[in-house]
């Protein structure tokens, strides 16, 4: 979902970079006061293996591919501020080195992706964690907010795009809600396996632990 | 996180870089197939902005695609982990 320089004018693009700017900075704040000597480390390895999953398409009907845009399991597993620096991190790598998102849209990315993808994500998280606890709540937080962080990405992209005049709001919104519900499927079963993996593995990182005052090491 | 737990992270990443990355469908993706069916996929390929070292997961100089994309799933795996940790680094200076 990675816009490339030529579809957003700077109506879109402008604005979006600044609440970017001001998300980014909002982030670091936060980041700075949570992170400790355990969990530097593993900003990078997040960073990197989302960057890496990233990479791997895989296919969905009508010759089209979607790949995890790692919103949620970044959100999850290292709380909303540092996981949506990390996807920002891992924005900002592709569109320098790899040409993947315009650098003019990389403001209208990181909304989408970091703030929507991310921030909202893990609040849909939470909601679904404060009607439902436990495991079973925390599964079905995982799970449906990995879908709907795609969803509002989507939409937001699309509401982007129109506003940049590139295409009508009807016409883009319906098909790429409709791709993405699709995609948004992926991004759940591959954010549940990941994450699952890491609870069963190395639960004292997650961010939520942390915060509980429950570490192992 | 001790030595071995951060080696463990980024061996998993390399390896989905190494082993999955090359055989990842080609296809476009959700946006991409939007733009082409809606017909707005030419307002991107205008002359890129930014000039990438290397564009489109393709490590220049190789000639086997398979292990081109291979090659920039290192690299860039590498350089987004340095990127991460050091910013947690310089956030906690």
């Amino acid at each position: 979902m990675h816009i490339p320089d030529g579809f957003l004018a700077p109506n879109a693009w402008v604005p979006t970079w600044a609440i970017a700017i001001g998300w980014i900075s909002y982030c670091l704040k936060k980041t700075r006061s949570i992170l400790n000597d355990k969990t530097i480390p593993l900003m990078g390895v997040m960073s990197a293996f989302i960057f890496a999953a990233q990479m791997v398409n895989f296919p969905i009907a009508g010759g089209t591919s979607g790949h995890l845009l790692g919103g949620v399991l970044a959100g999850v597993l290292l709380g909303p501020y540092t996981g949506s620096l990390v996807i920002a991190v891992v924005l900002s790598a592709q569109c320098l080195i790899f040409q993947d998102g315009g650098i003019t849209a990389l403001g209208a990315n990181i909304v989408n992706m970091s703030l929507i993808g991310t921030g909202g994500g893990y609040l849909i998280y939470k909601l679904i964690n404060s009607i439902w606890s436990g495991p079973a709540g925390k599964k079905i937080g995982v799970v449906t907010a990995s879908w709907f962080s795609v969803l509002l990405a989507a939409t937001a992209c699309s509401l982007e795009l129109a506003f940049s005049g590139t295409i009508p709001l009807k016409v883009v919104l319906a098909a790429m809600v409709g791709v993405h519900a699709v995609i948004g499927v992926g991004e759940a079963i591959i954010t549940f396996l990941v994450w699952s993996y890491v609870m069963k593995v190395r639960a004292d990182l997650l961010y939520s632990y942390q915060l509980m005052g429950v570490n192992h090491e | 996180m001790n030595r071995r737990d951060i080696l463990i992270g980024l061996g998993i990443a390399l390896l989905v870089a190494i082993i999955l990355s090359p055989f990842a469908s080609p296809h476009p993706d959700g946006l991409e197939r939007v733009a082409e069916d809606k017909g707005f996929l030419e307002k991107g390929e205008g002359k890129p902005l930014v000039v990438s070292p290397i564009p489109d997961y393709t490590f220049p100089g190789i000639q086997n695609e398979k292990a081109a994309t291979a090659m920039a799933g290192i690299a860039g795996t590498l350089v987004v982990f340095g990127l991460g940790y050091g910013l947690a680094k310089l956030l906690k200076k």
